[in-house]
């Protein structure tokens, strides 16, 4: 119990600066690593330049991947792996539309890069999935027409999905601030806090998650 | 709103067939069994699993990635430019610039503007100068910014209330006019004045907005051979053809462009981008497929806006609330091309009230800022924040509530138009109605004033507010064509032109299918948005596609319906009359015992499909087909932070028959958060003293509404009217009326809570804190 609570707590901190720092190429980072963290020797420098060899586990699937260190997570998901559920809406962490878990809480993925990712249990919206069936979150979606363009949708589904893991009955102020790191341009929030609502039903019902 | 040549924005720059008239005529319907209920999407599924593949999810074999490299400067002459370091590094495969080979093609803006595809003037920052393709977007990205460019400095213009100044920097040699004012005109304006019991005159700005739909503008260009395929996140498939057909002259069978899904576009891809022929260039020049999406930055400079528009409105009304003279001066910009800058600011003054004498001038001026595009409901919302924020000063100066001033002067007919032609409806009576009603309008305005005067919640104000809207366009018409194949089980495969751009227009012409044969939605597919397969169809935008393509829809399913009750009267030995389709079987109505299965049809085996091909018919000879709308809010206003939290919305709107009733009010509800967007939030911020840069350009800095922005309740209330005259499925437009009034009411309310009036947007914290304590200096 006591050691899942402990990796329970270092998830939600997500990375720490001094994991980020060693994944980092060493010449961008060096001198303020040297001074930040002199006692702790770096895990692994990668080269900026040269090609890694990583595996990460994506909806249960190992993946073994060979990257740029400053390729993101985001990059790799579309373009190596072909899981285009993931969007891709600004690359600088303001929309959300690349919203994926990570050991169960809501990242970014154009912000973090695919060496930090590796390791951890990534969650896409493909991974939501029962078989070919919609999970609770995106039938909760369907029903309460919780989208227009569907492009902002997937990173908003995983909002929804990272907050009801750890809060399955969320207040109307928690949904509305659990989707509020997610954009969407159409404007479809009204039914988006409408479909939160829903899938804590269905997840109650099916069972699910 | 329209070009030289009349044609409405939506179509500029793009040819436009006539198509045959529809061979039937039918009555409108009465009882609807599918269409208006409350139906989820028929491509739910996709976009929700994440199967539904966007252009930007487009992935190729051998694919190479494209990045444009862009000028820097707001004004600047691109001297030189020395790719040599960039076409050495690692995975580059192509560098284009002006001089290269093929590259060196025109691009046209409104007016029959011209320059190059990259210009060596860069008139604006953000100007394409040079491409490069690589391996991964990171190479791209690399190599793009690698390539030395020398610039020429020029001084630059930000401010277009400036740009007509003596001694201002020119933008074009030709002066910083960008055509002749409009002016519009009807009566005598003096004497509407003079008429008037109050005059009043008051200035105001709206900021220029951006569009930023979350799919990124781009595409994927793909060669076979002299062919060229492009997958492209657009609203127009063959808008887009058209474009690269005649930049590349090549011809237009040779150019296939995809669009099956979009994430979003609200009039900023209404056509192809500079970047849509440059993609096709790289993958000429490498022989490999290309894909090109733009950064996010990028899409802040140069793929469109909102243009800021400056109003001086003066208005004369008689005590009895009869309006007698609306007068409008704007001054726009569409930035550094011709690109509308001011058009379709003054429709609602000439044609939202009755008023016998109406003048108003539009004045486009140039700037050094990126070219403006159309964007959900092009000059309405702005003239809107005027019109609506006077009716409200008005009513006041005369004494009288806001609501019955403008049910005082409802049209009947269009003022502004040649001959007064008739509306087919005009609902906005009851939107103004109803909307009242729901919100409880007086009720509501008394409780606030009282709360107010009371001081009960301390230095919290609240405050009601409504404004009301009208669509200049929004009645669709032809051109479309759309093609109807039953299958032997009675599926149906629809085929046409138009994008579903999120309105749900894939759902709504399933659901006119379905209302006609009685099959359920799942058993139609649906093949759209491709200019190799599917039917003409104009760019979905102006709010007319559903009004234009599903009447195209009920044309095709009547003309299955006529072939197939034909086959089935000899099986049956029935009148074809007589006959009616519930899924696949064929049933005789004066007697229901007789029926039989589509499949089993002596003749439908030997043709296996039935296919009816169904046209949009004209609209009504002079009559004008325009959506209204109406909506109430109520505010909270904190007069210590200046914070305004909106507490919750009633939107009415008439956009004829409601087709679908989930969608419709997803789209209402998506219509308001634009309009909070422009009352509250949205504000491009150009650096005007130092580098003429945008200064705001991402989601960080830029900000469009969030899911706590929302007003803590929203309620849509269509008012019905199914308009039997303006096509055969009596829809009329939604999606940019329900935008129009929305930042209008909230300025209201904020003026009915606080009694400062809100000329310009944004009303942000900072800009109202301002105003509150000025008010309080000048007691």
């Amino acid at each position: 119990m006591g050691k899942k609570k402990d990796e329970r707590d270092r998830s939600r901190q997500g990375v720490t600066r001094r994991g980020f720092l060693q994944l980092m190429g060493a010449s961008a980072v060096a001198s303020t690593a040297a001074r930040g963290t002199a006692a702790e020797t770096p895990a692994e420098v990668l080269e900026p330049a040269e090609m890694t060899r990583i595996a990460l586990r994506i909806n249960g699937r190992r993946h073994r991947v060979v990257v740029e260190p400053r390729w993101s997570l985001l990059f790799v998901l579309r373009e190596k792996l072909g899981l285009t559920g993931t969007k891709v809406g600004c690359e600088r962490g303001e929309c959300g539309a690349c919203t994926v878990l990570v050991d169960g809480q809501p990242r970014y993925a154009c912000l973090t890069l695919a060496v930090e990712a590796e390791g951890k249990e990534i969650t896409t919206l493909e991974g939501l999935m029962k078989g070919e069936e919609l999970g609770p979150v995106q039938q909760a979606f369907l029903e309460h027409d919780a989208f227009q363009c569907g492009y902002c949708t997937p990173g908003q589904i995983m909002a929804v999905e990272g907050l009801l893991r750890h809060n399955p009955d969320p207040s109307a102020d928690e949904i509305r601030k659990g989707v509020s790191g997610n954009l969407c341009r159409c404007g479809t929030y009204e039914h988006i806090f409408k479909a939160a609502r829903r899938a804590v039903e269905l997840r109650n019902t099916k069972g699910g998650a | 709103m329209t070009d030289e040549r009349g044609r409405p924005y939506y179509v500029q720059n793009i040819p436009v067939p006539e198509t045959p008239r529809p061979r039937q005529n039918p009555a409108a319907w009465k009882k609807t069994d599918v269409v208006g209920k409350r139906l989820p999407r028929v491509d739910a599924y996709e976009r929700l699993s994440g199967s539904a593949v966007y252009p930007s999810d487009t992935s190729l074999p051998d694919m190479l990635y494209g990045a444009i490299l862009r000028c820097p400067h707001a004004n600047a002459k691109v001297l030189s430019v020395d790719a040599r370091d960039a076409e050495r590094m690692p995975g580059v495969r192509a560098v284009i610039m002006q001089n290269t080979p093929g590259a060196n093609v025109e691009w046209s803006y409104g007016r029959g503007y011209k320059t190059k595809l990259f210009d060596p003037h860069c008139r604006h920052e953000g100007e394409e100068v040079a491409a490069v393709a690589a391996e991964t977007p990171y190479q791209a990205w690399d190599a793009a910014k690698a390539i030395k460019v020398k610039y020429e400095t020029l001084p630059f213009l930000s401010d277009e209330q400036e740009a007509l100044e003596p001694g201002a920097p020119a933008v074009h040699e030709s002066g910083n006019r960008s055509g002749d004012v409009q002016v519009y005109q009807r009566g005598n304006i003096e004497r509407g004045f003079a008429d008037a019991d109050v005059v009043l005159e008051q200035n105001y700005r709206t900021e220029s907005e951006l569009h930023t739909p979350m799919e990124l503008h781009g595409c994927v260009a793909k060669w076979d051979g002299n062919r060229l395929t492009v997958w492209e996140s657009t609203q127009g498939v063959y808008a887009v053809q058209a474009r690269i057909a005649e930049v590349l002259s090549l011809p237009m069978a040779n150019v296939r462009v995809i669009g099956h899904y979009m994430g979003g576009g609200f009039g900023s891809k209404l056509q192809a981008g500079k970047y849509t022929i440059i993609a096709a260039l790289l993958a000429k020049m490498t022989a490999r497929p290309v894909k090109l999406f733009l950064t996010r930055e990028e899409t802040y400079l140069c793929v469109g806006n909102r243009p800021p528009t400056n109003m001086k409105l003066k208005a004369g009304v008689k005590k009895d609330g009869t309006l007698t003279a609306l007068e409008l001066t704007v001054l726009g910009s569409g930035g550094a091309y011709p690109a509308g800058g001011a058009s379709g600011v003054d429709w609602v003054v000439r044609d939202l009230y009755t008023c016998p004498n109406v003048r108003t001038s539009l004045t486009d001026v140039y700037t050094n800022a990126g070219p403006a595009r159309a964007c959900r409901a092009p000059g309405h919302p702005q003239g809107a924040w005027a019109l609506e924020q006077m009716m409200d000063a008005l009513a006041e100066s005369i004494h009288m509530d806001p609501v019955e001033l403008r049910l005082k002067n409802i049209p009947t007919y269009s003022q502004a138009r040649e001959g007064n032609p008739p509306y087919t409806t005009t609902g906005l009576r009851e939107c103004l109605e109803e909307g009242a009603k729901v919100f409880g309008w007086e009720e509501s305005r008394k409780r606030t004033a009282d709360a107010n005067v009371a001081d009960r919640l301390g230095h919290i104000r609240r405050g009601v507010g409504m404004a009301s809207a009208m669509w200049a366009a929004g009645g669709g018409g032809p051109p479309s064509t759309v093609i109807v194949k039953l299958f032997s089980d009675g599926s149906v495969n629809l085929n046409m032109g138009a994008s579903d751009i999120g309105t749900g227009t894939k759902t709504v012409m399933a659901m006119v299918v379905s209302e006609e044969l009685g099959v359920p939605l799942d058993k139609i597919q649906i093949e759209h948005a491709d200019t190799g397969t599917t039917q003409f169809a104009t760019p979905s935008g102006g709010s007319k596609t559903v009004p234009t393509e599903s009447p195209a829809v009920r044309a095709a399913v009547l003309e299955v319906k006529k072939q197939l009750f034909e086959l089935a009267s000899k099986d049956l030995k029935a009148d074809a009359t007589d006959l009616d389709v519930k899924g696949d079987e064929v049933i005789m109505k004066s007697d229901p015992s007789k029926k039989i299965k589509i499949g089993n049809l002596s003749d439908f085996r030997r043709r296996g499909v039935i296919l009816g091909v169904g046209y949009r018919g004209p609209n009504p000879d002079k009559k004008v087909v325009n959506p209204f709308a109406a909506q109430f809010c109520e505010v909270e206003v904190n007069t210590r932070t200046g914070e305004v939290k909106l507490l919750r919305f009633v939107a009415t709107n008439d956009s004829g028959r409601v087709m679908n009733r989930l969608t419709y009010d997803n789209q209402v509800f998506g219509g308001i958060t634009w309009g909070i967007g422009l009352a509250m939030t949205e504000a491009r911020l150009l650096d005007k003293t130092q580098t003429g840069k945008m200064v705001n350009r991402n989601w960080h800095d830029y900000k469009i509404p969030t899911a706590l922005d929302m007003p803590m309740k929203i309620e849509s209330h269509p008012v019905d009217l199914d308009d039997t005259e303006a096509n055969t499925t009596g829809a009329k437009g939604l999606g940019e009326p329900v935008t129009i009034p929305t930042a209008a009411a909230i300025a209201n309310a904020v003026y009915n809570a606080i009694k400062i009036r809100i000329t310009s947007t944004p009303i942000n914290p900072m800009t109202l804190s301002r105003l509150i304590s000025r008010s309080r200096k000048e007691g």
